[in-house]
Formats: C-alpha cells, structure tokens, sequence
C-alpha cells in the first residue's frame, strides 16, 4: 500500500494513507515530499508550496483557499484551508463579496462553462 | 434477453418493477404512528409501518410534500398493498392515500381510530386486515425482470477519506453500468453536490437540465447565505473533519463519483417526485440521510446503495439499503451493519472494476430478494421532509 495518494495530476495536495510521522520522506510517484508535521491517515498534506489565497486542488477541482502559505510537507486542513461557498456569515459582512450573488436572479447560460452563479 | 443481467422481482401494473412484496400500514398523521407500528407486530416480516411525525398542522407546501411522500409510498412497486390508519381529524385524507394504491393497481384499506373506538379496537381490528391483506399477495410470484427496470439510489454518509477514493468510485462504476444497461440512478443531497456541480452540469442530456441543476444548487446556498450562517457549521461533519475532509467541495467531489462518470444527466426532480426516465436523475433532497433515502425510495429506487467511511445503519421500511465500505476498520466494527468491504481498493488487493462487478452482483442478488444487513436488523428509518415549521 502506498503512504498517501495524489488523486489527479492537477492536485496539489495527497491524502495519506496511513498515519505519518513529522519528518517521513514520501515518494509519491516520483515526487519527493518530507511531511513537516505529523499526518493522520485520511488526511491530507500539501506536495508542493501553495501560498495564501490560491486554490487547493484535490481530484483535480478546487476544494477551497489556502488561508496562510502552505509549505510542501505541511498538514492541509481547516487550520490552513477555508471553503469559498454556502459562506452566509460572509455574504453579510461584506457588501461586495458573497453577498452580491444573493441579488442574482439566474445562474449563468451555459452549465458547462463554470461551477459559480 | 437472458444474456442480460436480470433480477427476479415482482412486476407491476403500472409497469413497474418491486424487489420485495410488502403490506405496507400507513398512518396518516403522527397520531395514529404508534397504532400503525402496534398493527405491523402480528407479522413484521411482511407488514411494515410508516410511522412519521407530520400530517396536520402544515400550510401548503409542507403539507402537500408529506401527503404526495405518502402517497408515492403507497404506489410504490415494493409495496404489494397498502392499509391506511387514520385518526379521523387530521388533514392528510387516508382515502387520498388508498387511491394512490388502488390507482397502481394494489389491494388496500382504511381505517381510522375516533371510528373504530380506540387503540386497542383499531389495532384488533387493523390486524385482521394486515393479515388478510398478506394472504392475498402472499402469491405474487417472482419472475426473472431485466436490470433496466431497476431504479438504484446511490447514497452516502457518515463520510471518511475512503469514501471518495474506494465506496464512491466503485459505486459510480455500477451506476454507469446500470445506466449504459437502460437502467436508472437517483443522485440527492443537494447541498453535497455544491462544489461539484460543474462536473453533473456538463453531462446533461439537455442544457435545461444543467441550468436547472445550477439553480437548485443556488437556491441551498442561497438559503444558507440568507440565514447569515456559514454552510461549514454542519457541511462537512464533525465526524468527516475528524477523518480528514476540510471543506464541502472536497466532501461532495468524492461523494459525487458514485454518480458515475459518463452516465448522462437526464432529469432533475423534487422530493420523493417519480424517476421515469433512464439514465442518472438528481433529486432535490437534503444532506440528511434518512430523508434523502425517504425521498429517493419515494421517487421509486427499489434497491439503495449506501457508501460508507465510518458506519452507519440507515435502513428503509420497504427498500433494501445496501451498506458498503472502503474503510477495513470500520468493516471489521461495524460489521453487523456493513454487507460490502472494498477496502481492498485502497491495500492494493483488488481493483475498483473487481470492486465494482462484485456490487453489482450483490445489487441483483439484494433485488431478487437476498435480505440485507439493515433488513434483519430491521433498520427501518423513515423521515419526511418539512418545507416549513409546524404551525
């Protein structure tokens, strides 16, 4: 069994497998990654650096924001990662953010050309 | 024909398909719940209740979602016929609900407690009925069906990492067989497909279908923003954090592959609302799992899938809920409640395709009448959506 699993090629994050201990050298097809902190299985842990504010990609989509620069090798979790949608405590504190897509009446034309309203 | 799968079930009138034969005692009211529960003793086996907590107090929306709710399981081609148990004030009609049964073509009758004069009269009485009821459909044979009259639910719930990676994949894998068979598959859970809504949209057969799909998903996080709430407080789970899913989009790109990756999108309906068309149907139901299983047994699956990571033991009064699990610890825990370990997808012991023919077989071995798990323990879980509070 591998020690974590990188799902897509666009991902930048691997879901361990098992329990990993702070300091592991993985090899995940290839790329070399030295976990900074300890992983628990079902967990996942950043492959490359992804810094505060781009996407965190897991089965090739975007699963959320990086809300601090994430290092290769460290924990990647809801310490470091927020979600972008269903933010109501959001929408209401900012004018111009999520708030706005409570004013729109239609989704956009074409259902294939992106995930957001 | 017989070089198609097949299962042995029991067909309809109505054209469709039953994977059990049950005298199904509905109460119309949560009033008359615990008389219905009482009636079913005489032979659970074959006589099971619907006992709910709804049924008066409701305005327009909510109360027509528990009446059609009801009535759906009253057509429902597992039901072989129907007894309605009513109080006699309430606003659910029970001759409304024994119509839907007539309508499908089953045998059915009505009672109601303030007529017969209470509990234990109604109870006496309600048996005698139950029982004469079974007799008649005791009969129906079996006879071998072809797979596309199948309606399968896909599910999941209590989530974990493997759920994405092992259960869902290999469920996914049997939703697209199915459906490349002329069979159809049910998707619910709204609010877990929010994030992964790009990936359904682009498979419908119609670009309606799509928009209607992105409206929807819109209206549950619309929902939520109004309320000035944060989706996070409930999507993921406590329990789903703890075993390593961060955020929504992540939880509903693994739960959305067990809807398959080619089968095309071919309608989108609401709750308990009927599944008539072959391919992958999404119906509007919540996160929940025993409404989301209510509403899609409703809508006419015969047979649930259920994938799970930490364990669960959702059942249905008339419709087997297959359990299944990629996680090895779970299966070995929780083993009473699980019928299918995949674990080997993730040790490296059997592939997602091997993973996938043995579900398969087990959904047409569970459709022909092979009890599951949930079924002897007699997990039988039932909830109805509420639009609105009680008034």
């Amino acid at each position: 069994m591998k020690p974590a699993l990188v799902i897509s090629d666009r991902d930048n994050v691997a879901t361990a497998l098992e329990p990993l201990a702070a300091g592991a050298a993985l090899d995940l097809d290839g790329r070399h990654v030295v976990t900074r902190a300890a992983i628990p299985s079902g967990h996942k842990l950043a492959i490359v650096d992804i810094a505060a504010g781009d996407p965190v990609v897991k089965y090739g989509s975007a699963i959320g924001t990086a809300t601090a620069a994430i290092a290769a090798g460290d924990h990647v979790h809801t310490h470091n990662v927020a979600s972008s949608r269903g933010r109501g405590d959001l929408a209401h504190a900012s004018p111009t953010g999520a708030a706005a897509r409570l004013a729109e009446p239609e989704p956009p034309a074409s259902p294939s050309s992106g995930s957001r309203a | 024909m017989s070089d198609r799968p097949g299962f042995m079930g029991y067909p309809r009138a109505d054209g469709r398909v039953g994977t059990r034969n049950y005298v199904l005692v509905v109460p119309t009211v949560i009033c008359s719940s615990v008389v219905c529960e009482r009636i079913t003793a005489v032979e659970p086996d074959r006589i099971v209740a619907l006992p709910h907590q709804a049924g008066c107090g409701q305005l327009g929306p909510d109360m027509r979602l528990t009446h059609e709710t009801l009535a759906a399981y009253c057509r429902h081609p597992n039901v072989g016929a129907v007894l309605v148990v009513a109080l006699g004030c309430e606003q659910v009609v029970a001759q409304m609900l024994a119509e839907a049964a007539e309508e499908a073509g089953k045998p059915s009758a009505t009672l109601a407690i303030q007529e017969e004069g209470g509990t234990v009269k109604t109870i006496v009485r309600g048996r005698e009925i139950a029982a004469r009821l079974a007799g008649e459909i005791a009969s129906t044979p079996r006879v071998w069906c072809d797979v596309q009259s199948l309606v399968l639910s896909l599910k999941c719930g209590g989530s974990d990492y493997t759920s994405g990676l092992a259960a869902n994949p290999a469920l996914g894998r049997v939703a697209d067989r199915l459906v490349d068979l002329g069979g159809s598959a049910v998707l619910g859970e709204i609010a877990e497909i929010m994030g992964a809504e790009h990936l359904l949209a682009a498979r419908a057969a119609q670009s309606e279908i799509g928009r209607k799909l992105l409206r929807v998903i819109n209206r549950v996080e619309t929902q939520a923003m109004a309320l000035g709430l944060d989706i996070r407080g409930t999507q993921p789970s406590p329990g789903n954090i703890r075993g390593g899913l961060t955020t929504i989009e992540e939880k509903s790109l693994g739960a959305t592959h067990k809807g398959g990756e080619r089968a095309p999108l071919v309608d989108l309906v609401d709750y308990a609302g009927l599944i008539s068309k072959p391919g992958l149907t999404v119906m509007d139901t919540p996160g929940l799992d025993v409404e989301s299983v209510t509403g899609m047994v409703g809508g006419g699956a015969q047979v649930v899938v259920f994938t799970t990571g930490l364990g669960t033991p959702t059942g249905n009064p008339i419709a087997p809920v297959i359990k299944i699990t990629g996680n090895a610890r779970t299966a070995e825990r929780m083993a009473d409640n699980i019928d299918l370990d995949v674990s080997g997808v993730l040790t490296g012991g059997e592939t997602l395709d091997a993973a996938a023919d043995h579900l398969f077989d087990e959904v047409l071995a569970v459709a022909s009448g092979r009890p599951v798990k949930a079924e002897t323990l007699g997990h039988r879980e039932f909830a109805i959506h509420r639009a609105n509070p009680t008034i």
